[in-house]
């Protein structure tokens, strides 16, 4: 009888083990793995310059794919966010090109404020119409794709939109290509945003709700949870954090086209899904989004320093690591 | 009408089940159980509400596989194939939960899988008029071509069963066939049984109903918490003796003793007049540290009466007033500020998050009592399991494993406990013990009578009527969405209950 106890106590230690860790890790094991093959194909590779290029570059993927999170874990999902790039940079450079205040540090604070007003208000149009318009998130936010693609497209005739004013573009370029203690920019604000997401997922009454509605929104109804307004807050923090890519995105060209962005909404995802959150919603793991951020780039990286490969191929690899985490995901699932 | 027929069950063994055992997740629900069926008779396997009769019909259709244990047919041991494809064997079962897909008519619904085509091309009239036939041969006036979703539940019913005539079953599982039924369309039925039965077809029959045992079956089979205790002939028992088989114990340790609520005790909840979909013109009212039961067949608009009162499910029309105020109609948080909770009885689905732990199920609804501002603090929370453990005697090993691994018994404490820490002073437990043991079932009378007493009101709507009646000092009985009776002290029977319930007997609601 003893005995017997406690078998059973050691394999629901053991099931319990397996199934909280191996998901959460099996992200940063493929990031190590990535690291060492880097090292092996490239020296130059490892090197702290590199990383921190690659870090840097993908800033922008990590940032939307942070609120990409909170949206698939409430159990919907955002395609419009490529777009909504595309959009709201544009905006902010109109908006800085029209010349309204003189200031150049005034004009900028202003124009940082538009871009996030922006950005929430966009992605408040996707949770509306999601929740209150009862439609499919996919259809929803493939009609607002269209929606805020067409506008950039018809904002710039199909060109491009640059910001014109010299000092304007003299003072914001350190956002992207300035550092802080050593530190680049990008790097800090990935770093910033993902620690804020990380303390809202798990240690506030809005986290565990977002993850109480994509696991269960019936559970959720039942216990009081005003399931359409924390799902709709998930789409403003979607984006918001657009908004916070673009800030990192317009000082690094200074222009944008009806091309911006494009296939972003992808990356996004697949970042999110490699990182471990289940796209079906009601698990969200922060830290994990950004791992698989930098895997997607590392790929593009590794590529670029090797000559085996084309880097032509980039798109097919980074399908095939969506397909594959997907995979390594269910087995894990399964094992438990 | 002649209630026994003798010399039916003599014929050969047909399909028998020797030493079946069954666990699901480690726990046990069937232990060794032994069950013969005999050509051309009808056997009622009867037991309280967890017994294990389900699963011993499913397990002697193929829709299980036993743990242990041979299934016999014909004499020869066999293992039966999953997901109904015994009816190929002439094993059919007509099933508590209708399985009827909504969008297809009576006829496409009772040729489904088997359909019948003359070169090629459905023969879509020599279906319908084989339809006809077997709808005409149990007396039953349903169309051939109506939609399924046009159907009330007890044609559904009579559909369900003119599937399985249609396919010239040798064994038919019924699980509580009679439940919808009037009395009527039961007595169409169990001469169309009875007539089958005589032309060789045996019968297994799941009812809780001791007078239809009584009047149509010919060997009763009572199994208790997993376990056979008895199988005899029906004509030399009756009901009392089956009853005193299937409980096995003395019914008052089970239930708390029952406490009255003053009469002048403050009216807490009042409902008046509220329709809501299916339930039409409802008004009650509970006293401070009253337990009201509800009761009623299954279908007649409880749960949604009891979802509109607590917010869940918006009102057509009526008033729902909780210490003197009134609460709008479909909001949830309304009725929580106020002090009424709601406790599904879908604790799967509507209830907890099976893919989280305890600490997170338990405070869901509470959070704001957690931490300032949104924050949430882990001690807190730590410490609210510990308290909702030791308060519900939650037993668990692991303190970190999901709501998904624990025993439905646990399930059921931890729902209660996260129910209970939004602190209400009206609690409505909807289906307090389904899919649970005996031993946490007895548990969770006493929680609920301590609620009581503590002057908390708990509204009980149960399916099982021993539970309401061992519990509630007042129960109300609904049917097809109004409340038909409100018995009091005495007046609380089973019998009582049920004449309520199948619309014998009306009076005005208290």
């Amino acid at each position: 009888m003893d005995t017997s106890v406690n078998e059973e106590t050691r394999d629901v230690r053991r099931r319990s083990w397996r199934d909280i860790d191996l998901r959460a890790v099996a992200p940063f094991a493929a990031l190590i793995l990535l690291l060492i093959l880097g090292a092996l194909v490239n020296p130059n590779f490892i090197g702290l310059n590199n990383l921190a290029n690659v870090a840097t570059r993908s800033a922008f993927i990590a940032i939307i794919a942070i609120g990409a999170t909170f949206v698939i874990s409430s159990g919907d999902l955002d395609l419009s966010v490529g777009a909504m790039v595309a959009f709201v940079a544009s905006l902010m450079i109109l908006f800085m090109n029209s010349g309204v205040i003189a200031d150049p540090a005034l004009m900028l604070t202003a124009a940082v404020l538009f871009a996030v007003v922006a950005g929430s208000l966009c992605g408040l149009a996707n949770g509306l119409i999601t929740t209150v318009g009862r439609i499919e998130p996919f259809i929803a936010t493939l009609g607002t794709m269209g929606i805020y693609r067409g506008l950039t497209t018809w904002l710039s005739q199909g060109g491009a939109i640059t910001l014109k004013d010299p000092a304007l573009q003299e003072i914001y370029r350190p956002a992207y290509f300035g550092s802080i203690l050593g530190v680049p920019v990008p790097i800090v604000v990935i770093l910033a945003v993902t620690c804020i997401a990380a303390f809202i997922l798990y240690r506030t009454r809005y986290g565990r709700h977002v993850v109480a509605v994509g696991s269960n929104a019936d559970v959720a109804r039942y216990s009081g949870i005003p399931v359409n307004r924390v799902r709709t807050i998930a789409f403003v923090i979607q984006g918001l954090c657009v908004a916070i890519a673009v800030l990192l995105y317009v000082p690094r060209l200074g222009s944008t086209s009806a091309t911006t962005g494009i296939l972003w909404e992808l990356q996004a995802i697949t970042a999110v899904v490699v990182g471990g959150t289940a796209l079906k919603g009601g698990a969200g793991r922060v830290w994990g989004t950004i791992c698989g951020a930098f895997i997607l780039e590392l790929v593009g990286n590794i590529m670029l320093l090797s000559n085996f490969i084309s880097e032509y191929l980039i798109g097919a690899i980074q399908g095939t690591i969506i397909i594959v985490a997907m995979l390594v995901q269910r087995s894990l699932v399964r094992k438990s | 009408m002649s209630s026994q027929t003798s010399g039916a069950g003599d014929g050969a063994i047909v399909l028998s089940a020797r030493r079946i055992s069954k666990s699901f997740n480690g726990v046990q629900v069937l232990f060794g159980v032994d069950f013969d069926l005999r050509a051309g008779e009808i056997h009622a396997l009867m037991g309280e509400n967890g017994a294990g009769k389900s699963t011993l019909v499913k397990i002697l259709s193929g829709f299980e596989q036993p743990t242990s244990g041979d299934i016999i047919l014909d004499g020869h041991s066999v293992k039966l194939p999953p997901n109904g494809a015994a009816e190929a064997l002439g094993i059919v079962i007509i099933h508590q939960e209708f399985n009827l897909a909504e969008h297809l008519t009576v006829t496409e619904s009772l040729f489904l899988g088997r359909e019948v085509t003359r070169f090629g091309v459905l023969d879509r009239k020599f279906m319908r008029s084989e339809t006809r036939r077997v709808l005409d041969l149990l007396g039953s006036h349903v169309d051939e071509n109506a939609m399924i979703s046009s159907l009330s539940i007890a044609d559904k019913q009579m559909v369900e069963i003119a599937k399985a005539i249609s396919r010239d079953a040798r064994v038919v599982f019924m699980d509580e066939p009679t439940a919808v039924l009037s009395r009527e369309e039961t007595n169409f039925l169990f001469k169309q049984v009875r007539k089958l039965r005589d032309q060789g077809t045996s019968f297994v029959f799941v009812s809780h109903k001791l007078d239809e045992v009584m009047e149509l079956t010919d060997r009763v089979t009572v199994l208790r918490d997993g376990q056979w205790i008895k199988t005899s002939p029906t004509s030399i028992l009756d009901g009392e003796s089956i009853a005193q088989l299937m409980v096995g114990r003395e019914l008052s340790k089970l239930y708390p003793a029952k406490r009255e609520p003053n009469v002048d005790e403050e009216i807490v909840l009042s409902v008046d007049a509220v329709s809501t979909g299916y339930v039409k013109d409802v008004s009650f009212e509970v006293r401070k540290g009253e337990i009201l039961g509800f009761s009623g067949m299954i279908g007649s608009g409880r749960t949604e009466l009891m979802e509109a009162i607590a917010g869940l499910r918006s009102r057509a029309s009526g008033e729902v007033v909780i210490h003197g105020e009134a609460v709008p109609s479909g909001d949830v948080h309304a009725a929580n500020r106020r002090g009424l909770a709601y406790m599904t009885k879908d604790r799967k689905s509507k209830g907890l998050l099976l893919n989280s732990r305890m600490t997170a199920n338990l405070t869901l609804q509470s959070l704001e009592n957690h931490g300032k501002l949104g924050y949430l603090s882990p001690a807190s929370e730590a410490q609210a399991l510990e308290r909702a453990r030791r308060r519900f005697d939650i037993r668990v090993r692991d303190g970190n494993v999901v709501a998904g691994r624990m025993s439905g018994g646990n399930q059921q404490k931890l729902l209660l406990a996260k129910v209970m820490e939004t602190e209400p002073e009206i609690i409505i437990i909807d289906e307090p013990t389904r899919g649970i043991d005996v031993g946490t079932k007895q548990q969770i009378y006493h929680f609920i009578s301590a609620l009581a007493r503590d002057g908390r009101s708990i509204i009980v709507v149960s399916s099982e009527m021993p539970e309401v009646i061992g519990l509630c000092t007042r129960v109300a009985v609904m049917r097809e969405g109004r409340i038909v009776g409100m018995l009091e002290g005495d007046e609380i029977s089973e019998q009582e209950i049920m004449r309520y319930a199948a619309g014998l007997k009306k009076k005005a609601a208290a």
